[in-house]
């Protein structure tokens, strides 16, 4: 609590106080006016100093002048006509009261948001000719060595110089999976060590380390308004005006209209005390305050998972999204290839094929070298004596005097080793498992040695992520694809995607992407979902880029408007469902906060409550809007 | 250029009143203000000294809300 708050809180106490032992005194008005004048200046003086203040700046309609004249109106009207002080000063102090709530309340939740953020540490220990000593991170020069001790965070980006420990990511990723690092890795900020000394050499200043611009591009988030948020601000401009417009008329008409046609008494005092009722429920607050707390409670709780909103308006156009684009390599699959299965012909082992093949593909860097290379392991490589490259087929080396051919079917046709014994690429559909990957033929001389399987490996989330997609309500989902038609196919058969579009270049894909948008239409949202690394023009382009596995890569976070730190295809649909239920509350924040404002107000114009109800009414659904935007924090992490 | 400051308000709508004058301040190309993160954005015309604009955004958002205060 700020010493603002608890004077505040003191004021309300001692007016409450002050209004009880009032009840029990009764005396002539005229005193009992100076003594309720008393708690009515110690709970309002503030706001009646403020409302001076906007007349002299010309901003007459605010809500610290319509207290103002409320309350005293109510006054002047206990003096003439009711008798009733208690109400002006009870008015004033509900008033108060429900400010102070709203103060505390959005201080504590800014206060938790910012924890569930908390990723970067206020001080870094530097090490130099004076020993270690803590320092204000920002004054640590790139280049500097700090040290990071277990149970801190790591504050700088950097590379580690000695030590090792485990690292957890989880405040970043929002996953616990501990990483190693030793000498030589580079580290990133927000880690937090779990058990080993760092000695880390910088490489980045403070302030452009991850944990900084990760943070920065949180806190931002809440400045890109959504639509609900610009509506609720427009409403604020034009609600106050016409609250205060439709009081003047309540005061002036109903009296003239009683006189003129009914030749009735024209009863001032009431449709006077009416209309200052209108005005005590004129102020917008409940809902200028839950619709951005809602909006930064919903992206405090995204981040916590690991998941980066660039914006409201993303997390607003999250919950309509209506198609999901998804690359293959990289999103649904690790984007590593590896060696699967080995299928050598009789006379060969399977160590004497990966030999063969890798020998052959020593001096080459294409993935599926580095997959052979890789799955041979250790040991010396057999230096070939001479290599050809046959483009669009394979490899032909000269290996110890020997002819050996690596590559596809029709390599094996141009070497005249048959391959009937092999699956063909045509039929390949009938063999699921082989159908995934790259098959490489191997024959030495004439002679056919064997194929190897090379695929890459779907990810272990990948099949509950489409399905988690398709069951938040998304229709229609679609795999990009540079890879070939076959093993396209029977990933998304695996997965359960109807629509694939397959050996597409980077340009072919943004041509799709935008024939996609138009048949989407106004409506609906397209999200794309790629690994943010090769992906940029796409990501842009779509209504929402979502770039995943983004840990240290500052490309895709710059181009992607969701950023999923870390390579888990779940958290596409844990991220619909956080906006999801974020519009939902917000929703419920604009019906609750004008129903019942509305309600209010027609209620009053007929006479049916007073001020005390109208004053009840306005900070009550202010708070329980409140309450109900930080529930926007907590999403269920199961289906 | 762009620069963000910490602010001091007590109110959400008075921060949108902050947001309105700051935004009409001469000087001021665009602002923004971020009521739950305390902050306020401001990206000040070619040529403009900061520090002598924010002056001017400061006595313009006092005149709307009084008891506001921007730190710079």
């Amino acid at each position: 609590m700020t010493t603002k708050q608890r004077n505040n809180l003191i004021r309300i106490l001692v007016t409450a106080a002050l209004l009880v032992v009032l009840a029990f005194v009764d005396v002539d008005r005229p005193v009992k006016l100076i003594l309720y004048l008393v708690p009515y200046l110690i709970v309002g003086y503030d706001i009646l100093k403020k409302a001076g203040q906007g007349i002299v700046n010309r901003q007459p309609l605010d809500e610290n002048l319509l207290m103002a004249v409320a309350t005293v109106g109510a006054l002047v009207l206990a003096v003439t006509h009711t008798g009733d002080f208690t109400e002006a000063v009870a008015v004033m102090l509900f008033y108060q009261v429900g400010e102070f709530f709203q103060s505390y309340a959005v201080g504590k939740s800014r206060q938790n948001i910012g924890e569930l953020m908390d990723i970067r540490p206020d001080t870094a220990n530097i090490e130099d000719e004076e020993g270690v000593h803590q320092v204000d991170p920002d004054e640590v020069d790139i280049g500097s060595l700090i040290v990071v001790r277990p149970g801190e965070k790591i504050p700088i980006d950097g590379i580690v110089e000695e030590g090792k420990a485990s690292l957890d990511t989880s405040a970043l990723t929002g996953e616990s999976v501990l990483r190693n690092a030793v000498a030589g890795d580079e580290v990133i900020s927000g880690c937090i060590d779990i058990n080993g000394v760092l000695k880390i050499r910088t490489t980045r200043e403070f302030g452009e380390s991850t944990a900084s611009k990760i943070l920065e591009l949180v806190e931002d988030a809440s400045s890109r308004k959504s639509r609900s948020e610009n509506f609720i601000s427009r409403f604020a401009r034009i609600y106050t005006p016409v609250v205060v417009i439709g009081a003047g008329l309540l005061a002036l008409l109903p009296p003239v209209i009683r006189m003129a046609f009914l030749g009735a008494e024209p009863l001032w005092g009431e449709w006077l005390y009416r209309a200052l009722t209108f005005l005590v429920v004129s102020c917008p607050c409940a809902l200028v305050i839950s619709i951005p707390l809602s909006f930064f409670a919903g992206i405090g709780g995204a981040s916590h998972e690991g998941i980066l909103v660039k914006g409201s308006n993303y997390l607003e156009a999250m919950a309509k999204i209506r198609t999901v684009v998804m690359d293959k390599t990289g999103t649904l699959t690790r984007g590593v290839f590896q060696v699967r299965e080995t299928y050598p012909e009789e006379g060969f082992s399977e160590e004497e094929l990966l030999d063969l093949a890798a020998s052959a593909e020593v001096y080459s860097s294409h993935p599926i070298a580095l997959a052979l290379k890789q799955a041979r392991g250790e040991g010396e490589a057999k230096e070939p004596e001479e290599v050809e490259e046959i483009a669009g087929k394979g490899i032909c080396a000269r290996l110890e005097g020997r002819k050996v051919w690596v590559g596809n079917a029709k390599l094996m046709e141009m070497a005249g080793a048959g391959t009937e014994s092999t699956p063909e690429e045509d039929k390949d559909d009938k063999e699921e498992t082989r159908s995934v990957g790259t098959v490489v033929h191997v024959a030495v001389e004439d002679r056919y040695a064997g194929s190897i399987l090379i695929a890459d490996e779907l990810k272990e989330t990948a099949r509950s992520a489409v399905e988690g997609i398709k069951r938040a309500g998304v229709s229609r989902i679609v795999m990009l694809t540079g890879d070939a038609k076959a093993p396209a196919k029977a990933v998304a058969k695996e997965l359960g995607i109807g629509e694939v579009h397959s050996e597409l270049l980077p340009g072919d894909k943004v041509d799709l992407v935008e024939k996609m948008l138009a048949e989407e239409g106004e409506k609906g949202c397209l999200a794309f979902v790629g690994d943010g690394i090769n992906d940029a023009p796409v990501l842009s382009r779509s209504d929402i880029g979502i770039a995943m596995g983004a840990l240290g890569s500052e490309a895709a976070i710059e181009a992607a408007d969701v950023v999923l730190m870390d390579d888990d295809p779940e958290k596409i649909a844990l991220g619909m469902r956080i906006s999801r239920k974020c519009m939902r509350i917000v929703k419920e924040n604009i019906w609750l906060a004008i129903g019942v404002k509305v309600a209010c107000l027609l209620l009053c114009a007929f006479g049916v409550v007073g001020m005390w109800a109208a004053i009840f009414a306005d900070v009550g659904v202010m708070v329980l809007a409140v309450l109900n935007a930080i529930r926007t924090v907590f999403v269920k992490k199961a289906r | 250029m762009k620069k963000t400051y910490k602010i001091d308000v007590d109110c959400a709508n008075c921060a949108n009143k902050m947001e309105d004058a700051a935004k009409k301040t001469e000087g001021v190309k665009d602002a923004t203000v971020n009521f739950m993160t305390l902050k306020m954005k401001v990206e000040f015309e070619e040529g403009e000294d900061p520090a002598a604009v924010m002056e001017k955004v400061r006595e313009n958002c006092r005149k709307v809300e009084s008891d506001c205060e921007i730190f710079f």
